[in-house]
């Protein structure tokens, strides 16, 4: 299982935006690096992250390899009611990671 | 025999004078190609509409120490509501082996177009964010960045 870092706030006031920062531990590859034996290493990196707000999709992003290892992503979204975020990661050799942070909307 | 020779003299030299020309001009072909690379990226992301400078902030460091993790962040000018909001933001190099860094999926419910993420760059380069409003339309803005050591390259600690 990947370690993941996720900030984001415990509770909001309804129409209040939220900033919502995601790292997690992943060395991203980058498919044209060489390895020990002078072959290019294959690529191996996350190239889809979704945050789901009550099943409903608010935030997605496309990565590649220029992104830097251990990707961090941060983002916002408007506090409309009480439930559930969904971070979804998914990337090569079948990674796929998913962690849930309840928000509380006054 | 005396015109031959000075024939053959200033065809050397010519030719001489044309392998330099060359040899000034071949990184700029590279360079140029890579421009083209980058141009035909961002204009496959603008889906045809004409790609404007400003309304977007592309803040990065213009001095960076170590390539393999430099942080960035991209906002954007708009109110965010329904009917006027960002629905996409994308991340361009000029000379990372890939032209693409990252894009973005926005709503009205992102409620604020601004992203932080950390991003490799292999060398010294232009890097550009491109903004794709709901009306369709598309704003840019390009940043030079110097690259001291350079990801790719060298291993990562």
């Amino acid at each position: 299982m990947a370690r993941t870092l996720i900030k984001s706030p415990a509770s909001a006031k309804r129409g209040d935006v939220i900033e919502i920062h995601t790292t997690i531990g992943h060395e991203m590859e980058t498919g044209f690096r060489p390895g020990d034996d002078g072959k290019t290493l294959p690529r191996d990196i996350i190239s889809h992250f979704s945050c789901h707000y009550n099943d409903e999709l608010v935030f997605e992003a496309e990565l590649f390899s220029a992104i830097a290892a251990n990707p961090y992503i941060a983002f916002h979204t408007v506090a409309t009611v009480s439930g559930t975020l969904r971070f979804t990661w998914i990337g090569d050799k079948g990674f796929k990671h998913t962690e849930s942070v309840a928000l509380q909307v006054t | 025999m005396t015109p031959t020779t000075t024939n053959t003299r200033r065809q050397l030299l010519r030719a001489g004078a044309g392998l330099g020309a060359w040899l000034l001009v071949s990184p700029a072909i590279a360079n140029s190609t890579s421009g083209d690379e980058l141009a035909a990226a961002i204009r496959s992301f603008a889906a045809g509409a004409p790609v404007r400078s400003g309304r977007v902030l592309l803040d990065i460091a213009p001095i960076v120490d170590n390539g393999n993790t430099v942080p960035l962040t991209v906002s954007v000018e708009s109110p965010m509501t329904a009917g006027d909001h960002v629905t996409a933001i994308a991340i361009f190099n000029e000379r990372n082996p890939q032209r693409e860094v990252a894009k973005y999926t926005l709503s009205a419910r992102s409620g604020r177009a601004r992203i932080d993420t950390r991003i490799r760059l292999a060398t010294t380069q232009q890097l550009v964010a491109v903004a794709r409003m709901s009306d369709g339309s598309c704003w840019s803005h390009t940043v030079n960045v110097n690259v001291s050591i350079a990801a790719c390259l060298e291993e990562v600690v």
